[in-house]
């Protein structure tokens, strides 16, 4: 005997394993086992192979691989004894699926089995077919098949209807070959074979509408007379289920009614009778009869019944609602579910038990009756529903106050004619769970808010007095800080009272504790904390003498290692201390958002069930195109800026970079801006100079480290990526903010483009010799413009250079508005001061001069080079020219 | 259809799996993984019904035994429960009031039980006495051949002594 082959018994190695303590454990006495039987495997060993193979299917059931047994299942299937052949074909179905290419190998071994003259090996070779073949299979073996549904023996019969069944779901073309052998069936008295052959007829009837036509001539009588036979027969013990003849066969039969009589009229007039003595006549009582009824409601709701048959069926749902058991229950929501678009009228009827399932501890009969609720709601209803529901929202558990506040969400959206109400309901939703509310919900709170003027101080202030109660509700805290921010004064001056309002005394100082609150509490994300800065801010030009504690509030995030919250401290810091003249206009209101531009935008968007975070990033900027009817002109502008960015927001985030550059293309250069053009050079350097750098890093990294090196110039450039990436819910506080980064920017300030650009290097010879002093160069001329530098070295300090620029017109047009911008290679630094004047006087009469600072930290290795663009207006038109120098004298 | 049979114990141990639809390997444990953790969670009174990645799992629990079928959602709910009972009590008679114990080490015959039930997702046999019929007529052809093949052992052990 076979050293190898492992002596023990399956029964042995069973309990073997079940007597393990630990996983570990187990793993061990599984491997041991595992490796005597792949010992076996290799040796041939036949004596012990059925039982091996059974150990496998044990050792697979707890979980291990077990993909070596594959092809002793085979081998057993093919050997000839019939206990060989058993655990083979049971091996076979439990080891392997349709998907795993060995099992082609069977296929033959299948054929010849079922050609067997022994009915259970028959039975074997069909069963296993029925359950795992695939659609090759299904071809080869089809008319084998076939075949045996003709055989005499009830068992053979039932088992070849059912694999027939698996034929035509994986090769419906094959369902033409099966109608006739299975209207066939129907003639039969053994139920199993009824059953089976019921069931087939069923499926034809969905796979192909050849067959539907066929069996609905053929089969409607035959499905007639078994219902009837089964339904009328005395007492059968064999099949009795509490008192029921067979509630299996009256079940399918029942369905392939439905199949029959669903679009068609004879049909359905032809069962209609027995469907209503089969929904007297069944007992309600026990689970059975219920299946039976519940199956048989289903079908007269499917058929073209008549009306009084759908009243009966309306009657037993109205039985199963009331019942007092759970699935029963459970059901009949399923059920009015699909007949509420049959006869709504009735399903009202049933309303109160439905929002009673609502509350019920079982989370299956919640969720379906939630569903229903939501089917239920019309016009004259919504107020009491959404108040229950509501109130119901208090004592959820936590897990279902998800579905249930999207459901409310979409009730409320759904009926918010009357604004006071949609207010209401959706500030009650966001305290008792703001933080399952979507983001798309609030952001078209805040549209309506926005527009509807005379409600926007009660808003306010309902907000303030929630914030007091509901501070830990995200959705909540970021509509309060929104509209506190909008409409601050409000709060204090009590403007615009709704009679049935209760009064609030809120100061000053009150408002910005709300903010301060926000800004500071543990639970408050990113976004939270950039819309409490913004808030800030409007606040501080809504009550000036408040505005040194804000800026105190404001600078404690100027270190914060979140960007986006760093160059929101420090900017709005600027403002405050440094731009008090332009800081009212810079945070004026916001213009009333555009609330057909946003539903039609939503409603695009509804196809994408769930929209990716970029997708939503998207939908939230894009309300910054709602904007058409700006208040202050020239905020609109600014505003407009960017109704270019949408497309490019959406992509991912690795291409980012490009698109943003992409962006500005179609951006019209606001007049009087001096950093567009920052990015504008960026975009020409990357399309033109070398293959985009930084191409596969996020765009956080790029924007940072922009940032890093100071760079005012391409902030627009950094909080769009860091905004965009991080803050797709902030999309709504960002127009302000554009706005004021833009005017910041307006005095020429510095613009250190840097670690950009390389590739330049290779136009310029490189030059040994040094001198102290250094020719000036005309850097640039063309027709219209020409640029002169001279150069000026710190003793002492030989990477760095002064570079002054000396700008001419030689046309005979003043220019205006006029921008100079430079970009210079990898290695050299380069730091803009600002120019002496935007305006360049025609024909040469005056000249506009700016400093440049360049390091060359390869100094003596490489020489300056820069590529310069010139942007500016003639007559009220723009320009732009640009360059490149490598005219640079020799050692700077 | 019933795209799968799965016995789980109280304590979330498989005991029979039958897979009707295609999963994979690994797709297979997580499901377990994942239904046992719905299931075996659910309290005494509620429905016997899960929703589930569009699906309905019908379970029901016998002794420290939870069956359970995983079925269409357009499938009718109360006659799979029907049809887990229906499968119990053939287990019942075979074994003779059936226990886990019997399901572990025997767990091939309840294959054989179960697929003389279901074929392809679909129930094959509603009367208990023919399921029993025919598995009693294969088990006796198993025996049959166990006792000719004990029989030629011996016949050839005599032979050669």
């Amino acid at each position: 005997m076979n050293p190898f082959s492992s002596g023990t018994r399956l029964r042995d190695m069973i309990r073997a394993i079940r007597a393990c303590k630990t996983a570990a454990e187990e793993r061990a006495v599984v491997r041991k086992e595992c490796a005597a039987i792949r010992a076996a495997v290799s040796d041939n060993d036949q004596e012990y192979r059925h039982r091996n193979l059974a150990k496998l299917m044990f050792i697979h059931m707890l979980g291990y691989p077990t993909h070596f047994g594959q092809m002793e299942c085979l081998k057993l299937i093919a050997s000839a004894g019939f206990p060989e052949k058993r655990i083979g074909y049971l091996g076979l179905m439990l080891l392997l699926d349709e998907r795993q290419e060995v099992l082609m190998l069977v296929t033959n071994s299948l054929k010849q089995d079922l050609n067997h003259s022994n009915q259970y090996i028959v039975g074997l070779a069909l069963c296993a077919l029925g359950n795992i073949c695939s659609a090759e299979m299904a071809r080869d073996l089809a008319p084998e098949v076939e075949r045996l549904l003709q055989s005499r023996d009830p068992n053979i019969k039932k088992k070849a209807a059912l694999c027939s069944i698996r034929i035509v779901r994986k090769v419906p073309d094959l369902a033409e070959n099966f109608m006739s052998p299975a209207a066939a069936l129907l003639k039969e008295k053994h139920h199993g074979v009824l059953i089976a052959g019921v069931q087939l007829c069923t499926d034809l009837c969905k796979a192909s509408s050849e067959a539907l036509g066929y069996l609905r001539k053929n089969c409607t009588e035959g499905s007639v007379r078994i219902l009837r036979d089964v339904s009328n027969s005395s007492y059968a013990p064999e099949y009795d289920i509490s008192g029921i003849t067979d509630p299996f066969l009256h079940i399918r039969v029942l369905k392939l009614m439905r199949m029959l009589g669903q679009g068609d009229v004879d049909a359905s007039e032809f069962i209609n009778d027995i469907l209503a003595q089969v929904a007297t006549k069944i007992e309600s009582n026990k689970n059975a009869g219920n299946a039976i009824l519940y199956e048989c409601v289903e079908t007269i709701m499917g058929i073209e019944a008549t009306g009084g048959l759908r009243v009966l069926a309306i009657n037993i749902l109205g039985r199963f609602l009331s019942n007092r058991d759970n699935n029963i229950r459970y059901v009949a929501l399923n059920m009015l579910m699909k007949s509420v678009v049959v006869d709504s009228q009735a399903m009202q009827r049933h309303r109160t038990t439905i929002l009673e399932c609502v509350k019920d501890s079982d989370a299956s009969i919640r969720k379906r009756a939630l569903e229903l609720v939501c089917l239920l709601v019309n016009d004259t209803n919504v107020k009491p529903l959404t108040k229950e529901l509501i109130d119901y929202l208090e004592v959820s558990d936590e897990e279902f106050k998800g579905d249930l506040t999207e459901k409310i969400c979409s009730i409320v959206e759904r009926f918010s004619s009357e604004k006071l109400w949609y207010i209401d309901q959706m500030l009650k939703i966001l305290s008792e769970a703001g933080n399952h509310v979507k983001d798309e919900v609030w952001h078209s709170l805040i549209v309506v808010i926005s527009n509807a003027a005379d409600l926007q101080g009660y808003t306010v202030r309902s907000l303030y007095k929630a914030f007091q109660t509901s501070s830990l509700q995200v959705g909540l805290v970021r509509v309060a800080l929104w509209c506190i921010g909008e409409y601050g004064e409000m709060l204090v001056n009590g403007a615009g009272m709704l009679a049935a309002e209760e009064p609030v005394t809120v100061t000053e100082s009150d408002a910005i504790d709300v903010v301060e609150v926000a800004l500071k509490s543990h639970s408050s994300d990113i976004t939270i904390r950039a819309m409490s800065l913004i808030a800030l801010l409007k606040l501080s030009s809504r009550f000036p003498p408040t505005s040194e504690r804000i800026r105190e509030l404001i600078i404690q995030h100027k270190g914060n290692f979140e960007l986006e919250l760093q160059q929101r401290s420090i900017e709005f810091n600027n403002i405050i201390q440094k731009h008090k003249n332009i800081q009212s206009s810079l945070v004026e209101r916001m213009p009333v958002l555009d609330e057909s531009t946003y539903v039609g935008r939503k409603a695009t968007d509804v196809p994408a069930v769930k929209p990716s975070k970029a997708n939503l990033s998207g939908t939230s900027l894009n309300l910054q195109n709602g904007v058409t009817k700006p208040p202050a002109a020239s905020m609109g502008d600014l505003l407009d800026l960017s109704s270019d960015d949408v497309p490019a927001t959406k992509s991912s985030t690795s291409d980012f970079l490009q698109d943003l550059l992409g962006i500005d293309l179609g951006t019209p250069v606001p007049s009087g801006s001096a950093f567009s053009g920052g990015s504008d050079i960026l975009m020409d350097l990357l399309s033109i100079g070398s293959p985009i750098p930084n191409d596969s890093s996020p765009p956080n990294s790029v924007s940072s480290s922009v940032a890093n090196s100071s760079a005012v110039a391409l902030d627009k450039f950094s909080s769009l990526t860091s905004t965009s990436s991080s803050l797709s819910s902030e999309a709504l506080t960002i127009d302000p903010l554009r706005g004021i980064e833009q005017i910041i920017r307006s005095p020429p300030s510095t613009a250190p483009i840097v670690d950009l650009l390389d590739g330049l290097s290779n136009h310029v010879s490189v030059s040994g010799s040094e001198k102290p002093d250094f020719p000036a160069i005309t850097a640039f001329e063309s027709n219209s413009l020409k640029i002169a530098f001279s150069f000026t070295k710190l003793p002492g300090r030989q990477h760095d250079t002064q570079i002054k620029a000396t700008f001419t017109n030689k046309s005979s047009n003043e220019y205006t508005d006029f921008i100079f911008q430079a970009a210079v290679p990898k290695f050299i630094q380069l730091h803009l001061d600002p120019a002496s004047s935007s305006t360049l006087p025609a024909s040469g009469k005056g000249s506009i001069t700016q400093t440049l600072s360049v390091t060359n930290s390869q100094h003596g290795q490489k020489p300056l080079a820069m590529r310069v663009r010139m942007a500016y207006k003639v007559n009220n038109q723009d320009l732009l020219e640009q360059g490149q120098i490598t005219s640079f004298p020799p050692g700077l | 259809m019933i795209h799968f049979v799965l016995l789980l114990s109280r304590q979330g141990k498989v005991r029979l799996t039958k897979w009707y639809s295609p999963y994979a390997q690994k797709e297979r444990s997580k499901v377990i993984r994942e239904l046992s953790g719905v299931i075996l969670a659910r309290g005494p009174k509620l429905c016997n019904f899960v929703e589930w990645r569009g699906f309905k799992v019908v379970y029901r629990r016998y002794a420290s035994l939870y069956f359970c079928m995983c079925i269409d959602a357009e499938d009718n709910e109360l006659e799979v429960l029907e049809i887990i009972h229906h499968f119990v009590e053939i287990l019942d008679r075979y074994f003779g009031s059936v226990c886990e114990l019997d399901l572990i080490f025997n767990f091939h015959k309840a294959y054989y039980i179960l697929d003389e039930i279901l074929i392809a997702g679909e129930l094959q046999e509603s009367s208990k006495k023919a399921v029993a019929r025919i598995i009693a007529a294969q088990d006796s052809l198993v025996d049959t051949a166990k006792e000719q093949a004990s029989s030629l052992s011996n016949m050839i052990a005599q032979a050669t002594k």
